[in-house]
């Protein structure tokens, strides 16, 4: 086999390859019906445009879908992050409404804390009643997910809450260095959760728990902590995600706010080649997958599909991605044409990632 | 009083898997209205070989007749229609359907397409009244014993027209009356001329019901012999073999003797320790540097003594004095705690991550005791890699390996590899050689001789008697879940007399009853 063989067949069989080519061809897709959909404005000394909005209204998923992944790392699940979303952004709007001054930064602030720290105790609530209870995760999480719509909108008291707030509403559409606050925020926190996993020992040890659980307990590791603690990272990531969905329309609705965010995330992780199954996770990867997803939703009102056939559109698309990333279903295209193209992935990726 | 012809002949079968003889030309004979049980260690081939008959695995070579016909069965389904049914070892009953339900669950009689229920309930009575069994067809199978549900599963299995009935470990999680219940539906089915096939781990079962046993050993047939003349000493000596002696002699080293340790201060004693339908209550004493030997059957309780040992299962009864000190061993993080490691013998499913690389699987133990915030610096990880690597010659040498692609005997030196980085004080191994090639298995062996020279205890759990009377300074031996006696290893102790004790448990001296 030449190099240049090696080199194509390590770029196509790379976790990422099938992602970004779809990536691409969304984005050449969008340029090819909108000529101006790869424009750049400089305004005021802020960036304006497609890409710009894609990466701006991505932030909040990257959030949830990175402890989604944590989540996912060790074989569990958290549907409950959208209603997460909900509940701490109308907390945080709640007490910005009753501040005498909503523009004051000492009140959005602990707006914010109040937000965040009610989100980590219902994270916790998730991790006990997963690790120390023994609740199946998707049960689990499910309660909240279904309690917590109730609970943000016992919160705003059924109406949209709305509020002016400038610092408040500058997470989601303020700007720094002439681009998005919200995508510096997703990225600080990206590499906060990378960091802390990959610095310390908290990353192996998840990937140990969600590879095998009993090996785990049995090299000693206190399984239960660790699934306890993903669930209250992830419950934080929801928070700040729900912040900056509120501060982008000022306003909070128990009802819509974060509604399906957990099904995005989930999807992000899939694609982002993290198995859902536990073990081995991607923190770039499922920021890729973020990023996809988004730029689909985009694609989906930019082409101007009707709303009917909209979520019809989306969900082929990530079939599709799916599957082309699955080994299994490669092998087997792949082998209708080169039977030795096809024993040849099997052998570099046996483990299917994605279970179509 | 057998007939003289077999109803099921299986000739020179061979069954081979990526890397394994599982069946190497065994035959095996089934006579109508006979118990035979198969026995063999663990990895014998009796499994293989009850799947070669019910059509769940096809075979390499040789010939199955049933009935004086060669038959050639594609499927499970297939064999239970020529009539080889076949009960294993877990029911799988819907225990939320009714007793007439399960019966008949599959193949109801119909009539235009509606169940018959009359029908079926007074199918169901007249079966279970073969089988002498009287139960309500209408209750749920869940509201009966495991034990009839058991014979519920007879009754599925004998339904359609069975002249051959496998009975796959049917007793393993019976009580002594609820086997004394299903002996007797045996009986009455080896009297009405059904041929039975019999596997148990339990020897008293064995010499209880069957007529003929089989013994195969490393997928070969060692023989077929009747119950009558082969006495349960035979049996042991038949199942675990004699020419184990030829891989000691690859590292002659003089006989250890308790000697030497029994002074030392102890380091794990145990009083009474036990749990509920794990093992019965025992006591044992470690010392520092000492080799404590485990032997008996697969089944015996070994796995159980060695689990409760590291906290991997809870104790329910009895007490624990590491140092002297008491205390309990709840869980593995307090057996870790005091010094304590655990290999476990089943190492894919609770020893490697396979997923992980070999030195994430490495340092995985070490890391733990540690906790998350404080990392094992990589300089380290890379110094203590190299030196276990090269130590114990694991293959590949490349520690970015995903574990799961490394041999058996790799993945076991791994294993190992992680708990010598915690410096325990006491390594508990569980069937550390099974399964793994003369070579490794070799290294292993004086690794653990090295590690008592050097003041480390071990507790040495294997089912190859020479391995362990050539390593440990004293050994238990555990029968029928009961630890029946502790022997010192000096010069007088050989494999005879510990498979005394395991066939019949005999002098019951160290264990208070």
């Amino acid at each position: 086999m030449s190099n240049r063989q090696a080199g194509y067949r390590a770029l196509t069989t790379h976790r990422l390859f099938w992602p970004v080519v779809v990536l691409v061809v969304l984005l050449a897709a969008n340029t090819a019906y909108r000529p101006s959909f790869l424009s750049l404005q400089l305004r005021n000394g802020h960036l304006y445009g497609s890409l710009i909005d894609i990466l701006r209204l991505s932030a909040p998923l990257i959030l949830v879908a990175l402890g989604m992944t944590l989540v996912i790392a060790t074989g569990g699940i958290d549907l409950s992050v959208g209603s997460l979303c909900a509940i701490s952004g109308a907390i945080a709007c709640l007490h910005i409404s009753r501040q005498p001054d909503q523009n004051s930064l000492g009140g959005v602030l602990t707006a914010l804390g109040l937000g965040l720290g009610v989100a980590l105790v219902l994270g916790a609530w998730n991790g006990l009643l997963v690790a120390v209870i023994g609740i199946q995760p998707i049960i689990a999480t499910l309660i909240l997910m279904v309690a917590g719509r109730g609970l943000a909108q016992l919160i705003t008291e059924g109406q949209i809450l709305t509020i002016n707030a400038e610092p408040y509403k500058a997470i989601g559409v303020g700007h720094l260095l002439a681009l998005p606050l919200a995508i510096f925020l997703a990225l600080a926190v990206a590499v906060l959760i990378a960091t802390v996993t990959r610095r310390t020992a908290l990353g192996l040890i998840i990937e140990s728990v969600g590879g095998n659980a009993r090996a785990s307990r049995l090299a000693g590791i206190r399984s239960g902590r660790i699934t306890f603690l993903v669930y209250v990272l992830s419950a934080a990531c929801a928070a700040v995600a729900g912040f900056m969905m509120t501060a982008n329309v000022s306003s909070a609705d128990g009802n819509a706010a974060g509604l399906w965010v957990e099904l995005d995330a989930i999807l992000a992780v899939v694609i982002g080649g993290t198995s859902l199954a536990g073990g081995r996770f991607h923190l770039s990867g499922t920021i890729l997958g973020a990023l996809l997803i988004q730029t689909l939703t985009t694609t989906v009102y930019a082409m101007n599909i009707t709303p009917q056939t909209a979520l019809l559109f989306k969900a082929v698309v990530v079939i599709a991605v799916c599957l082309i990333q699955a080994p299994g279903f490669r092998a087997r295209f792949a082998r209708r044409r080169t039977p030795v193209a096809a024993s040849a992935t099997i052998t570099e990726q046996p483990k299917a990632q994605v279970s179509a | 009083m057998t007939p003289s012809q077999p109803v099921l002949t299986m000739t020179g079968i061979s069954k081979s898997f990526p890397g394994v003889r599982a069946l190497d030309n065994v035959d095996f004979r089934l006579f109508p209205g006979e118990v035979h049980a198969l026995m063999g260690e663990n990895g014998a081939g009796k499994s293989t070989l009850i799947k070669v008959l019910t059509g769940v695995y096809d075979t390499d070579h040789g010939t199955v007749t049933l009935g004086g016909e060669q038959v050639s069965f594609t499927g499970p389904m297939q064999a239970t229609s020529a009539g080889v049914s076949t009960v294993y070892q877990e029911v799988n009953l819907c225990t939320n359907l009714s007793v007439a339900e399960n019966i008949f669950i599959g193949r109801e009689p119909r009539r235009f397409g509606a169940v018959r229920w009359g029908e079926m309930r007074r199918r169901a009575r007249a079966l279970l009244a073969r089988l002498d069994l009287d139960l309500d067809v209408n209750a749920q199978l869940g509201s009966y014993s495991l034990a009839v549900q058991q014979m519920v599963a007879i009754a599925r299995a004998i339904d359609i027209k069975a002249r051959v009935l496998v009975l796959d470990e049917p007793t393993s999680s019976l009580d002594a009356g609820e086997v004394a219940q299903l002996f007797r539906v045996m009986r009455h089915l080896r009297d009405d001329g059904i041929a039975i096939l019999f596997v148990t781990h339990f020897l008293d079962q064995v010499y209880g019901i069957a007529d003929r046993i089989t013994v195969l050993r490393n997928g070969q047939l060692v023989g077929e012999y009747a119950t009558s003349e082969l006495p349960q000493l035979g049996l042991v000596e038949k199942m675990i073999g004699t020419e184990l002696r030829v891989l000691e002699r690859l590292d002659e080293q003089p006989r250890r003797d308790l000697a030497d340790r029994a002074e030392g201060p102890p380091l794990l004693d145990v009083r009474e320790l036990g749990r509920r339908s794990a093992v019965a209550p025992f006591s044992l004493t470690i010392r520092e540097g000492e080799v404590v030997g485990l032997a008996g059957l697969l089944g015996s309780g070994r796995t159980e003594v060695a689990r409760l040992l590291f906290g991997a299962d809870r104790a329910d009864h009895g007490s624990v004095r590491v140092n002297g000190t008491p205390t309990t061993l709840r869980t593995p993080v307090a057996a870790v705690g005091h010094g304590i490691g655990f290999c476990s013998e089943n190492r894919r499913a609770e020893g490697i991550v396979a997923e992980l690389s070999v030195r994430e699987n490495l340092i995985l133990a070490l890391q733990a005791a540690r906790g998350w915030l404080r990392p094992v610096p990589r300089r380290r990880q890379d110094e203590l890699v190299e030196r276990y690597v090269r130590a114990l010659r694991i293959r590949p040498a490349d520690p970015d390996l995903p574990v799961g692609n490394l041999s058996g005997g790799n993945q076991q030196k791994v294993l190992l590899a992680r708990w010598l980085i915690t410096e325990p004080r006491l390594l508990i191994l569980d069937e550390p050689t099974r399964g793994i090639d003369i070579g490794a298995k070799t290294e292993i062996q004086r690794l653990v001789a090295r590690l008592s020279d050097g003041g480390t205890a071990v507790l040495f759990v294997s089912a190859e008697l020479e391995e362990v009377l050539r390593l440990s300074h004293k050994i238990a031996v555990m029968r029928d879940r009961e630890m029946v006696t502790q022997l010192s290893n000096d010069q007088s102790l050989d494999a005879d007399r510990i498979m005394q004790s395991i066939a019949v448990g005999a002098q019951r001296e160290g264990t208070p009853s």
